[in-house]
């Protein structure tokens, strides 16, 4: 076993690590803790770009990280596997972690306590759900992250915030049980809670115990729904992003994607289309479940006032396109839904950050009033005299802020030249060409739907955030200048510079999503790698038995 | 012995939804209770039922599952339990800011009507 094979556990020991030791130390310190946990950022980037360069096959093609917890061989213990997917993900946790610490210790970090320690444990928790193999512990990584998501919601608590935590907790309780019901029935039938044993084990069950084992799939599939925010589960959504404060909120925009990430990992390995009979059990649901999300975030974005809520039902919006590539199936699709994913996950965050700092000059309520006389057709020209509006310079600051705001809308609309775009072209491409002969399960004229939603959906998200932008920069400010700190702008450059890059990049990061996409489907090189993998031998004892 | 087990994680689960559906947060956690309750003892079950067979595997036994019985969801059990234990304890911590922050215990931290 080599230094570089221990890379797979870190991006969990890191923070945890970490998070418990800056436990020791007062709130007080809270530049010192804010620099140990950017450190530890970086550090968890390098490890992330490590696991991706080890995945992208340099030399052997189908190289799977699986790390044996405990060194106990796969049929008995829990492994980590970290392939291409996984290896994405934790750099995505990686990216987003570092830019929402870097924009929280402007001011947030010392709103609350143990901010630093709970942000650090929802990062483990997250790094754990994308890398593990076992079913169980899922669940216990699924619970760190919520726990620590839960007092994260909280943080800088106002009634707001109580009320909203209250209900996502109580939502999210009811779901931890329902996730329990399901992986409890799954290991009743097939005797085991390794996901690459179980991928083998699925197309052997009898007749008798199929239906056993379908109802404890659907049961677990709800409990990642929930997550995921797909309709009718994610009424809870929109309130709580919102009421996060806004790095806070910008981390959770990748806790919808964990739910994403392991409706799509468990879909393709233990019921994709060629395992049995219980094959592609889940696409229909997934994809009629994700058309509805479109609908209903499409809705709900046009109906927001209030940028936030808006960004909160943008995650609506997105998670609805990811389920329904999912449902539509096929490599070319999923390679799209991936360079989406990420593209999307960036933007938002970066979105929920610039809320926040174009909302800080400017009166509670604005964009209600605002949104409110457009509708009643009040226009507001004859409030202040219009000579004072001639020349005007607008302020630099504000400039930035306007031009991060068109970068995000164009990002998370769709439109070119952003990597938005090549996403949805290359979903869209997928679908097109997918219904020439895939045996896929879905309706008729499924196809069709999915675009149509998905280009609507765009549209949606355009018109609501134009109208946004309108009426936040071309309005009559009272407050020009927004008190702004240079680490709060960087975080949202870098992030909008990284799906710049994405897009400059395209080819190569395509590239890199296809196999990994194509690893999803065809998951023989997971399952093998997990199951032919041996712990290390003691040193002295020989061979195992 | 396998209709009581049913017939209790029934009872417990319906409660447990009830109870959960219901305006008082206080009623909510006992509701969230009863329904964890219900479930630990459903992952219990998926282990099949059986009396005085230990969970240790003994090498001078056969290999057979009527002689033993599975050790594996006693293990989950035991973390759900603990887990669901905690998650209750940080919700009646927050139910209780919500009552001191709202000044009632409804769910929506304001009185229907108001």
């Amino acid at each position: 076993m080599t230094p570089l094979d221990h890379a797979v556990i870190l991006p969990i020991l890191l923070p945890l690590a970490v998070g418990a030791f800056l436990l020791l130390f007062k709130d007080q310190h809270k530049i010192a803790k804010a620099i140990a946990v950017a450190t530890t950022m970086v550090a968890l980037l390098g490890i992330a770009i490590a696991l991706l360069v080890l995945t992208s096959g340099l030399g052997d093609d189908t190289w799977v990280g699986v790390y044996h917890l405990g060194n106990w061989s796969p049929i008995f213990g829990i492994v980590l596997v970290a392939d291409r997917a996984a290896a994405i993900m934790v750099t995505l946790t990686a990216v987003l972690g570092l830019t929402a610490m870097s924009f929280a210790s402007a001011r947030w970090n010392g709103a609350g306590p143990h901010f630093h320690t709970l942000f650090l444990f929802l990062v483990a928790g997250v790094n754990g759900a994308f890398l593990t193999g076992d079913l169980f512990n899922l669940f216990v990584f699924f619970e760190i992250m919520l726990a620590a998501s839960y007092g994260l919601l909280l943080h800088a608590s106002t009634v707001a915030k109580v009320r909203s935590g209250l209900h996502y907790i109580a939502i999210n309780l009811v779901a931890s049980s329902v996730f329990l019901v399901g992986v409890s029935l799954i290991y009743g039938v097939t005797g085991t809670l390794n996901m690459a044993e179980l991928a083998m084990r699925v197309p052997e069950v009898s007749d008798a115990d199929r239906m056993l084992l379908e109802i404890g799939a659907a049961v677990l599939g709800i409990a990642f729904l929930v997550k995921a925010g797909m309709w009718p589960l994610c009424f809870w959504l929109p309130s709580t992003y919102t009421a996060a404060v806004s790095p806070v909120a910008a981390i959770f925009a990748i806790l919808s994607k964990v739910g994403i990430y392991i409706i799509w990992r468990l879909s393709l390995l233990v019921f994709g289309l060629d395992t049995g009979p219980s094959g592609g059990l889940a696409q229909n649901w997934l994809l009629i479940g994700g058309l509805a999300t479109l609908i209903f975030g499409s809705v709900g974005v046009l109906a927001s006032q209030g940028l936030a809520r808006l960004t909160s039902y943008a995650v609506i919006v997105s998670s609805g396109t990811m389920l329904t590539a999912i449902g539509i199936g096929g490599v070319e699709v999923a390679a799209g839904a991936f360079y989406y994913m990420v593209g999307s996950t960036l933007a938002l965050a970066a979105l929920f950050m610039l809320v926040e700092l174009i909302e800080r000059g400017r009166m509670a309520g604005a964009d209600v009033l605002a949104v409110t006389m457009e509708a009643f057709g009040f226009e507001d020209e004859d409030v202040l005299p219009d000579e004072e509006e001639v020349g005007i310079p607008i302020p630099g600051k504000l400039a930035i802020l306007g031009i991060s705001f068109i970068a995000c809308a164009l990002l998370i609309a769709g439109m070119p030249p952003f990597s938005g775009f090549i996403a949805k072209f290359a979903i869209l491409a997928g679908i097109i060409g997918v219904d020439a002969g895939t045996p896929g399960t879905q309706f008729a004229g499924a196809d069709w739907a999915a675009v149509t939603l998905l280009i609507a959906s765009g549209l949606a998200v355009l018109i609501a955030m134009l109208r946004g932008g309108i009426n936040t920069f071309w309005a009559t400010r009272e407050d020009m200048a927004p008190a702004i700190g240079i680490v709060e702008i960087v975080p949202i450059t870098v992030l909008i510079g990284a799906c710049l890059a994405l897009t400059i990049f395209a080819g190569p990061s395509m590239t890199y999503f296809e196999a990994a996409a194509a690893e999803l489907h065809n998951p023989v090189a997971y399952v093998d790698g997990v199951m032919t993998s041996q712990p290390v031998p003691y040193p002295g004892r020989g061979e195992l038995p | 012995m396998e209709l009581i087990l049913a017939i209790g994680i029934g009872v417990l689960a319906g409660s447990g939804v009830w109870l959960i559906l219901r305006p008082r947060s206080f009623q909510v956690i006992i509701g969230l209770s009863l329904l964890s309750y219900a479930v630990n003892l459903f992952i219990f079950a998926m282990g099949r039922l059986g009396t005085g067979l230990p969970p240790v595997i003994d090498p001078n036994m056969p290999m057979d599952t009527s002689v033993f019985t599975d050790p594996l969801p006693q293990a989950l059990v035991l973390t759900a339990i603990v887990i669901g234990f905690a998650m209750t304890a940080l919700f009646l911590v927050v139910l209780i800011v919500s009552r001191g922050q709202t000044g009632t215990d409804h769910v929506d931290g304001r009185e229907p009507g108001q």
